[in-house]
């Protein structure tokens, strides 16, 4: 389990708080929506989760040790992120760079073995990603290149896995697919989840729980169904919602109605 | 190819060029010598001209633009990585100005306290090193945990122009004998004149090898941005001080042998990189390996290009290394 208890964070000595008394826990098995306007926090939120960045006060603790007293390797074992984004500042192939996610796996001056390779090979398969191995990886897609940051993730074996608006890049269809492979993985391998996302669907279809973010702050933690109500929908991004149960696919569906001024 | 298969097939044929590189490069100059000769024990040392003009006169320029050559681009390497900026170089964070700076003084004030058979120049510019390499650090570490890799760029661009200033108005006090030596110096000379200099040189720069070889992963990592470092097990801040001080000493210990002989840090690197990709576990040995030679064979070219007139090597690595570089821009964009 990964607990944060009433953590804060700013980047600067004066600057203002970017996460503000934080509390949340993420229980091992759950699949955790963290929904919240431009800024809010999420990223930050994040980033403190995975101990990239240590809380200015407050602690995280993971199975009921403090992130800080473990070393980088030890936790990047267990938790995993998937970045917005991922620039490179030099060229690697896919593969090298889905390997890279064995890096705490391996000793100081040890190399990948096969089964690091066959590690790395599944993770690119259950992204589908297999076939584009040998491209490099900035000749991607948008779409591509996010299933292949998940990739490489996946290979760190962590089960517990951090993504921050995975979707975001993504069009309709692979949005789709990359909220399949979520609920695959979380359903079928146990794996946590802790997702930023903007995108409501995503939230709705997948997450069993969420957590309301707005300025640093969290509004709202419980169920899904009992958490995505139009007032929390209007309290968090100032839009007025329908919020109904879609008979098809069974569940809640958010329409945004209108923009109201604050 | 698994990366061991590469790593054994990229140093055995780099080491395989090199090595012949360095062997063949001391028999080649103005006075031509026999191989044969050189390595015939028969022959008294006395009477054995080939083997002292071997021995004595190139092979220990050789040596030193050989482990120059290694050093300025494997520096080159780990800081362009640390910097996540191809276009970075070993003089960029403002050691090799220092270093330049210190030897300035050295010859502007006629200093002569030279130690272990080393000369008052080669101290003083390694000491300059030094000096910028520990305000750098300094400005870069003292805003948060980490090294601040934004400021360490900005302290280092800014050193190097203050520090050049100051070149200037030394140059501009001393008189002409001096001015010619400093201006001489800045153009990078690979003739050490004995093996006293590299012995001299070697232990700081096996010291920055020994940390470079701990690196190329999390190298490897860093170019993916600090904090997808950090989530796969970098400790981020503790790679990014090694590098940046490791990398500094070893620059500042070859640029005090052979003078801030250019290009050698930027080059080597990217064209290793065409050939190799860029995993750093095998950049690194690579451009360490290619680096030595193309430095031996510069200095080849500015030994015989226009013998018996010396042309310095700074010149040569620049001509070659300006077009060059100026391509990859073009290439890039």
């Amino acid at each position: 389990m990964l607990r944060a208890d009433n953590v804060s964070f700013r980047y600067q000595p004066a600057a203002p708080l970017v996460v503000d008394g934080a509390t949340i826990a993420i229980e091992r098995g759950d699949l955790v929506g963290i929904l919240g306007p431009n800024g809010s926090g999420k990223t930050t939120l994040l980033r403190v989760l995975s101990g990239t960045r240590a809380p200015t006060t407050g602690t995280v603790r993971l199975d009921g040790t403090p992130l800080a007293a473990l070393a980088r390797r030890d936790i990047a074992r267990r938790v995993a992120v998937v970045p917005q984004e991922v620039e490179l500042a030099f060229e690697y192939t896919v593969l090298e760079m889905v390997l890279m996610g064995r890096h705490p796996h391996l000793g100081m001056f040890e190399v990948e073995g096969p089964a690091d390779y066959a590690i790395a090979r599944e993770a690119l398969a259950s992204t589908g990603t297999a076939h584009l191995e040998s491209r490099q990886f900035h000749t991607l897609s948008g779409g591509e290149k996010q299933r292949v940051v998940i990739a490489a993730a996946l290979a760190q074996a962590a089960d517990m896995l951090l993504l921050d608006e995975p979707t975001t890049s993504l069009d309709l269809g692979y949005q789709l697919d990359v909220a399949a492979l979520l609920d695959r993985l979380n359903r079928e391998r146990g794996v946590t989840m802790a997702i930023s996302t903007h995108d409501l669907h995503l939230a709705a279809s997948i997450c069993r729980t969420l957590v309301l973010m707005r300025g640093g702050r969290i509004l709202a933690h419980g169920p899904a169904e009992r958490v995505l109500t139009p007032d929390n929908v209007r309290a968090l991004y100032d839009v007025e919602a329908d919020v109904h149960l879609h008979p098809d696919t069974g569940h809640l569906t958010v329409v945004p109605v209108r923009r109201l001024r604050r | 190819m698994t990366l061991r298969r590469r790593l054994i097939a990229v140093v055995g044929a780099y080491g395989f060029v090199t090595l012949a590189v360095v062997l063949w490069a001391p028999t080649v100059g103005s006075t031509p010598i026999s191989l044969s000769r050189v390595f015939d024990r028969s022959v008294p040392w006395t009477d054995n001209v080939d083997a002292q003009i071997f021995y004595v006169a190139r092979l220990p320029r050789v040596l030193a633009g050989a482990l120059i050559g290694s050093t300025l681009a494997a520096a080159g390497v780990v800081l362009q990585a640390l910097l996540r900026n191809p276009l970075a170089t070993p003089f960029t964070l403002g050691v090799s100005a220092g270093a330049a700076l210190g030897a300035m003084l050295a010859i502007a004030w006629r200093l002569d306290v030279g130690a272990l058979g080393v000369s008052s120049v080669p101290i003083a510019s390694f000491l300059g090193s030094l000096v910028a390499m520990v305000i750098v650090y300094g400005l870069a570490s003292s805003q948060r945990r980490g090294l601040s890799t934004n400021v360490l760029l900005l302290a280092g661009v800014t050193l190097n122009s203050f520090f050049s200033a100051l070149i200037l108005f030394v140059q501009y006090l001393a008189d002409f004998t001096e001015s010619f030596r400093t201006v001489r110096w800045l153009m990078g000379d690979l003739d050490v004149g004995s093996y006293g200099p590299i012995v001299a040189a070697t232990p700081f720069i096996v010291a920055a090898f020994v940390v470079f070889s701990l690196l190329p992963r999390a190298l490897n990592l860093l170019t993916m941005g600090e904090d997808v470092a950090a989530s796969r097990g970098v400790d981020v801040s503790r790679a990014q001080r090694w590098a940046f001080l490791s990398a500094s000493l070893a620059t500042g210990a070859a640029v005090s042998l052979g003078g801030p002989v250019g290009f050698i840090g930027i080059v080597v690197p990217h064209l290793v990189r065409l050939m190799v990709g860029s995993d750093h576990r095998v950049v690194l040995p690579a451009a360490t390996l290619f680096g030595a030679a193309f430095l031996v064979l510069c200095d080849l070219m500015a030994r015989t290009l226009m013998a018996p007139v010396e042309i310095p090597v700074g010149i040569i690595t620049a001509l070659i290394g300006g077009p060059f570089f100026l391509w990859l821009l073009v290439r890039q964009s």
